[in-house]
């Protein structure tokens, strides 16, 4: 059961992949990249599970907080080309 | 009783995997940005959710079924902000989506 | 004071369930740490109504599992909408109204949006959410605003 559960993830990260290949704009490929992650810290667990080393969950925690710091810093630093810019709702924040 | 928690296991990861990949297939054949990000989400939810959950069926109660709770719990945290900031950029970033019906359109 | 003794107690939690080693050691390191988080917390003034809401938190188990049966049902949705080979869907952009007073509450509902599959929140001004939805059902199913009156009455306090 835990290889079906396996190799469905993979399937979806093979087409998750296709998709961040084709493109067509890098929003498609962040966001195609960022599922990937997703399905990385699942897969992380399964085989957790699979080879009976539950102690890998450890890892997909870690990493389920790395893919999202990431994404959002990838998006920031493609949208203001600077990762300390303050951006947009900062300033209306401060007021 | 054992069983039961065995099969509803079973059940859920096997739900899991189909909703994992509907949403892999989902995000090859929408037409545009916003509309993929609907297909993300299928992954995200029920996906990750329904194998975490079958997981946790598997752990019973202990450390393990613990970590994985957190684990889902940091997801479902996660991915909508993820998502929000994707099509936030995106809108401006100048990406307009598509609007209208399809459905009617692609018929003719 | 209350928050910042919550937020001690909530990170001692977690460091016992992470590591799951009970030898007085790590016990007391466990302490020390979440003792200097605290106070690094507290001098960057971060623990606030916003960091560490605990006015809502007794209410959020039943808006959890309201909000579960609502994922479901979009998943369901969204789902057979993916595999039918036609693909109907009707790409549509709404403004909803996000009549919640607080910033969070705001936070909460824009987040719940897009949790939900079949609608993303993706612009957020003073009181308008922007949604794309799928389908223009699902869009109106929004604006029948059952949401938002739950996580109105999540911020209406005691």
């Amino acid at each position: 059961m835990f290889s079906v559960a396996a190799a469905a993830v993979l399937g979806t990260m093979a087409l998750v992949l296709i998709r961040a290949m084709l493109g067509p704009t890098v929003y498609d490929r962040i966001l195609a990249v960022n599922m990937f992650g997703t399905k990385t810290v699942l897969l992380i667990a399964v085989l957790g599970f699979l080879t009976g080393r539950p102690d890998f969950l450890d890892l997909a925690l870690v990493y389920g907080l790395i893919n999202f710091i990431g994404t959002i810093a990838a998006l920031k630093f493609f949208e203001y080309s600077d990762l300390g810019h303050a951006g947009q709702d900062a300033r209306r924040g401060e007021s | 009783m054992a069983v039961a928690v065995e099969v509803a296991s079973w059940v859920a990861i096997l739900a899991g995997s189909f909703f994992a990949l509907t949403g892999g297939v989902g995000i090859l054949r929408l037409p545009d940005l916003f509309t993929r990000l609907h297909a993300a989400g299928v992954t995200d939810t029920m996906g990750a959710g329904l194998i975490l959950f079958g997981l946790m069926l598997q752990a019973g109660m202990s450390l393990v079924c613990i970590k994985l709770i957190l684990i889902l719990a940091f997801l479902l945290l996660t991915s909508p902000t993820a998502t929000h900031v994707v099509a936030k950029a995106a809108l401006h970033g100048e990406l307009k989506p598509l609007l209208g019906n399809f459905h009617s359109a692609w018929k003719t | 004071m209350l928050r910042a003794i919550s937020l001690g107690v909530a990170l001692y939690t977690l460091w016992l369930l992470l590591s799951g080693h009970f030898e007085p050691l790590l016990l007391i390191l466990g302490v020390l740490s979440c003792l200097v988080v605290v106070a690094v917390a507290h001098r960057m003034e971060v623990i606030d109504h916003e960091s560490h809401p605990i006015h809502i938190t007794p209410k959020l188990p039943l808006y959890w599992f309201w909000l579960l049966r609502q994922i479901v049902k979009a998943n369901l949705a969204v789902t057979k909408i993916i595999l039918s080979p036609r693909l109907p869907i009707s790409p549509t952009v709404v403004r909803v109204r996000a009549g919640q007073k607080s910033d969070l509450a705001k936070v909460i509902y824009a987040n719940s949006i897009t949790l939900t599959p079949g609608t993303v929140s993706i612009n957020l001004d003073d009181d308008h959410i922007e949604v794309h939805a799928l389908t223009n059902r699902m869009a109106a199913d929004l604006q029948t605003s059952e949401m938002e009156r739950r996580v109105s009455r999540l911020e209406k306090s005691r």
